[in-house]
């Protein structure tokens, strides 16, 4: 199944865990007073004050000096701390003398395993501390964690922590363990600790606020809406108390629309409410061709609908897709191929 | 059972007095929306949205030509020919019951936009002068002549002009079997000369002339001429009454599509039949009426939006026909859409079952947006 949307976290690849040193400590250092001098000279030029130039200073300075017109920002030209422009890399674990700084070297997997036995430390603390409790007292249960909200570090992001390369077994041995660690109930005396390893997830279900309906000079109540499709946008304005006439752009239904299904696209979302002749509608519509221009007033129209309709019929309207905007757009033609997916005829010889 | 067929021609002269045919009693009450008031005469507001029957020998008698055909092939599925009852058509019998026939003849455009309706008033007022013995001139269609004609002649009656045979004698057939009785009644009042042999006398009937017409092709269009000039003459003179029907009479004065043999372009008054319709549409006589319709559908080279008299006329047309009685035909009224329906439902026209439902009803007229024509097309695979 392949990933329509992920997150930037997701996206990118872990660097930090591959190889050993690519940059000398030495070359880091003066790439740092490289930049630091950069900024005075970026601040001097833009005439203002050195010393309080902030990162956000030297992007707009950047930007003004060189504007680039590419799509990928990252590809735009940019300065930045070289701490985050060179990747954090693994320093070198043994000393002079050949013998490994880290007791847990030989395994391969040095911070993997030190990693995981601290974990089991704590949870061994929360464990003694719970049977503590019990002997005093009954143990106290607080406030479960808010687990809806966060989520644990993937395994990428697992992997830059600890600037080294994990199996998709380690990492779900260790998930299981923080699990257990924080599904005990006394587990918020490693609370600072568990959240080292989660994050909270935006809340993405934004609540739609449908707005009230208007009322105009002769106390008849209407709603707007607006739609789009393709290159289309239009703007309805549905009425309370008509006949069911339609004016587009001043003109009539049947003027703009002569073909059939475009007026059945119309129809559609007061055929669905049951309220066909009930209202009348006012609509501008631009730009696009015929259909796209149906669909993006429907759309409209069914957003106007919204503000006259129960939430229930809302939510009806919803799942039959009337209230979606169709993202379908023409798809880019590609070098090398006549059209976005014909190919140039194939000739043998 | 009255004399249906004999209703033309036993129709006194000069005078109001009109059979009413009565349907038979036997038959079960027919719904609301349909009326048995079978003559046009006795149409008033109460019958509006109605719709109204002519028996088929009526039609195939007073319409050779000159109905939709859409409309002639839905005689032919439902076996009787219904036409609503509208408000522009009650409009205009009530002008044409109330005109002075001493003045010059009033014209009457009947305009709207496309499918509302437009031809069938037109037929309506035909079949309303017709009841009442009125000399009927009935040209279904002036695009027509303007267009699509395969043989242009020379006329030999005026060099600069062409003739038009087939279309010519097509015309007189039709007007030969809507208007028999008037054919044996005029006389002819100057001599006429088809080229060197043949002739026809002063005093001959008027059906010789048409039988002219029709037997030599190549003088049809003159005999259409001499016709519409003898028509005229007599109607002014008051011996009967009067009617020009044009439909679409736009084409008199817009562009045609014929070419001369030198690819040069032909006007309009390059043609002697559209030329003897302009001297007829012309107000200088009296003793009858003119009603015309404005039509976009076979017009040419003139915008789809176009519906008003002025921009399908142009200035030439206007100016000629100024001053005239504008009627204008609209979309149908709930209660038309309403009969209209009902009328599909019972002749069982609608056989989808949600169409009887009042959802689908509503989903029609929406979808329709009351247009006459845009109903008929949905209904038909419905």
């Amino acid at each position: 199944v392949r990933l329509i949307c992920t997150t930037t976290a997701v996206q990118r690849k872990n660097a930090g865990a591959s190889g050993p040193e690519k940059y000398t400590e030495a070359f880091i250092k003066k790439q740092i007073e490289e930049f630091n001098l950069g900024k005075r000279h970026l601040a001097n030029m833009m005439g203002e004050d050195p010393e309080t130039f902030t990162q956000e200073d030297i992007d707009r300075a950047i930007a003004y000096l060189f504007p680039s017109g590419l799509f990928d920002k990252q590809a735009r030209p940019m300065m930045k701390h070289p701490n985050e422009v060179f990747p954090e890399q693994r320093k070198i674990q043994w000393g002079e003398d050949g013998r490994p700084f880290h007791f847990l070297f030989y395994t391969g997997k040095q911070s993997y395993y030190s990693l995981m036995h601290e974990t089991y430390e704590k949870f061994l603390n929360v464990q003694k501390h719970q049977d503590q409790l019990i002997a005093q007292g009954l143990p106290l249960q607080k406030e479960k964690r808010n687990l809806a909200g966060s989520r644990w570090l993937t395994k990428i992001e697992l992997e830059e922590m600890l600037l080294e390369k994990l199996s998709d077994d380690d990492y779900s041995r260790f998930i299981q363990l923080l699990q257990k660690l924080a599904a005990l109930p006394c587990a918020d005396v490693e609370e600072n600790y568990i959240q080292k390893f989660s994050k909270e997830v935006p809340v993405q279900l934004q609540k739609v606020v449908i707005e009230p309906l208007q009322y105009d000079e002769q106390g008849v109540a209407f709603s707007t809406g607006e739609g789009k499709r393709k290159t289309a946008r239009a703007t309805a304005v549905v009425y309370d108390n008509g006949t069911g006439k339609i004016t587009v752009n001043g003109t009539d239904i049947l003027h703009h629309f002569p073909v059939l299904q475009d007026r059945e696209q119309l129809l559609f979302p007061f055929q669905f409410l049951g309220r066909i002749g009930k209202h009348d509608m006012v609509c501008t519509v631009s730009g696009g061709g015929r259909s796209a221009q149906a669909g993006a007033i429907r759309l409209a129209s069914a957003k106007a609908l919204r503000s006259f309709v129960t939430e229930k019929e809302v939510e009806f309207m919803r799942q039959a897709g009337l209230l979606t905007v169709d993202p379908r757009v023409k798809e880019r033609k590609k070098p090398g191929q006549e059209g976005p997916r014909r190919k140039f005829t194939w000739k043998k010889r | 059972q009255l004399d249906r067929g004999c209703a033309l021609h036993t129709a006194a002269r000069g005078g109001l007095s009109s059979v009413s045919t009565q349907d038979v009693p036997a038959e079960r009450p027919r719904a609301v929306f349909h009326t048995s008031e079978s003559d046009p005469a006795k149409h008033t507001e109460q019958h509006e949205g109605r719709l109204y029957n002519i028996p088929l020998e009526e039609v195939k008698a007073v319409f050779p030509h000159g109905l939709p055909y859409r409309f002639q092939q839905q005689i032919q599925t439902f076996n009787e020919a219904r036409v609503m009852v509208r408000r522009p058509a009650l409009e205009l019998l009530a002008y044409l019951k109330g005109s002075n026939l001493a003045h010059p003849a009033v014209r009457y455009v009947i305009y709207g936009e496309r499918g509302t309706g437009k031809t069938m008033t037109l037929c309506h007022v035909v079949h309303y002068c017709s009841r009442q013995g009125w000399l009927v001139l009935h040209i279904p269609d002036a695009h027509l002549w303007v267009k699509n004609c395969k043989e242009l002649l020379q006329s030999s009656y005026n060099k600069h002009r062409l003739d038009q045979p087939l279309q010519a004698s097509v015309w007189l057939k039709n007007f030969k079997t809507s208007n028999e009785r008037f054919l044996q009644e005029i006389k002819t009042q100057k001599k006429y000369m088809w080229g060197k042999r043949e002739s026809t006398e002063e005093g001959r009937p008027l059906g010789e002339v048409v039988e002219q017409g029709l037997a030599r092709v190549r003088s049809a269009s003159d005999a259409v001429g001499v016709v519409l000039r003898e028509v005229k003459q007599q109607s002014h003179r008051g011996s009967f009454r009067l009617l020009v029907a044009v439909d679409g009479v736009n084409a008199l004065w817009g562009q045609t599509t014929l070419r001369k043999e030198d690819k040069s372009p032909v006007s309009p008054e390059e043609l002697t039949l559209v030329h003897n319709l302009r001297k007829m549409v012309r107000n200088d006589w009296s003793g009858g009426a003119i009603v015309t319709t404005l039509s976009q559908t076979g017009s040419l080279f003139k915008p789809s939006s176009a519906y008003t008299p002025h921009e399908l006329l142009g200035k030439e047309g206007f100016d000629a026909l100024d001053p005239f009685v504008p009627i204008p035909v609209a979309n149908y009224s709930p209660r038309e859409f309403e009969s209209c329906y009902g009328y599909y439902l019972e002749r069982k026209w609608l056989q989808h079952e949600k169409a009887r439902t009042e959802d689908g009803k509503a989903e029609l007229q929406f979808l329709s947006g009351s247009n006459p024509r845009q109903l008929d097309r949905l209904a038909g695979p419905l």
